[in-house]
């Protein structure tokens, strides 16, 4: 079979379904951001994959850098929130941090 | 099957099964290394759609900047000495399914949509018109994100440094 459009969707998809899957299970935190870099990948696929098959020029592949200077970004401050949160409850167990529960 | 075809399988795999080590391996350290193949099978897939330019920066920034941020992450939050270098899960089989759900039904919607596809002629190289993009059309936006980057860096290191 060619390889087409679909087939690079597929992998999309599937990285997403993944990612989906990282976040909701897993209880540490650096792991919930691994799920996100996973999701945030398929989407940067999706956007490379149509900027070939969609007649669109290259504003694809300029929306895929851009996400990626999103993603460093977030990374940065995604892991200084956690540090922070490892000095305060010397844990970074999602479902451990719950203060404001009660 | 021609051997772009085969290449892309390749890659694919290579994706699609360190992704799925990656959130279900218990050792942390280990998933980064996973997450480590899942961006080279990424890369490799951009190079495939032709975006040699994506690819290389996709090298460049995840594995070299992101991952090694996690990898810090996962050094500094968690004891090295006890051993404790794992995480624990919650929910698995709602997740399962519900996101086995998810997928079939993105999958589904893909496989009945009617895509107009249009093969783009493939250039030798993409850096040149993506630096005149970014610079001409793009050049706003640039310089936005520059500036987030850099609120955002200092942001982290003084959170961080508290």
């Amino acid at each position: 079979m060619e390889v087409g459009l679909n087939h690079f969707l597929f992998v999309s998809v599937c990285l997403f379904s993944l990612g989906i899957f990282g976040i909701v299970t897993r209880k540490n935190a650096v792991m919930v951001l691994m799920g996100i870099e996973l999701i945030l990948n398929s989407a940067n696929i999706n956007f490379v994959a149509f900027a070939k098959y969609g007649n669109f020029g290259y504003q694809g592949q300029i929306v895929a850098l851009f996400v990626i200077i999103l993603a460093a970004a977030e990374a940065a401050i995604a892991l200084a929130i956690v540090l922070n949160i490892y000095k305060t409850f010397s844990t970074v167990n999602v479902d451990e941090i719950d203060t404001m529960k009660d | 099957m021609s051997l772009y075809d085969i290449i892309f399988y390749l890659f694919a795999a290579i994706t699609v099964l360190s992704a799925f080590f990656v959130v279900t391996t218990r050792n942390i350290v280990y998933s980064a290394y996973y997450l480590l193949f899942t961006f080279f099978g990424v890369a490799g897939i951009y190079v495939l759609l032709g975006a040699d330019f994506i690819a290389v920066t996709q090298l460049v920034v995840y594995v070299g900047g992101i991952l090694i941020l996690l990898l810090f992450g996962v050094m500094l939050t968690n004891k090295i000495t006890n051993v404790q270098i794992k995480t624990g899960t919650v929910k698995l089989a709602p997740a399962a399914v519900g996101v086995a759900l998810l997928a079939g039904t993105l999958f589904a919607g893909l496989l009945n949509t009617n895509w107009k596809t249009f093969v783009a002629d493939v250039p030798a190289s993409t850096a040149h018109t993506l630096g005149l993009l970014l610079l001409q059309q793009y050049a706003v936006v640039f310089e936005l994100l520059g500036i987030l980057l850099l609120i955002a860096l200092i942001g982290a290191a003084s959170m961080a440094r508290k």
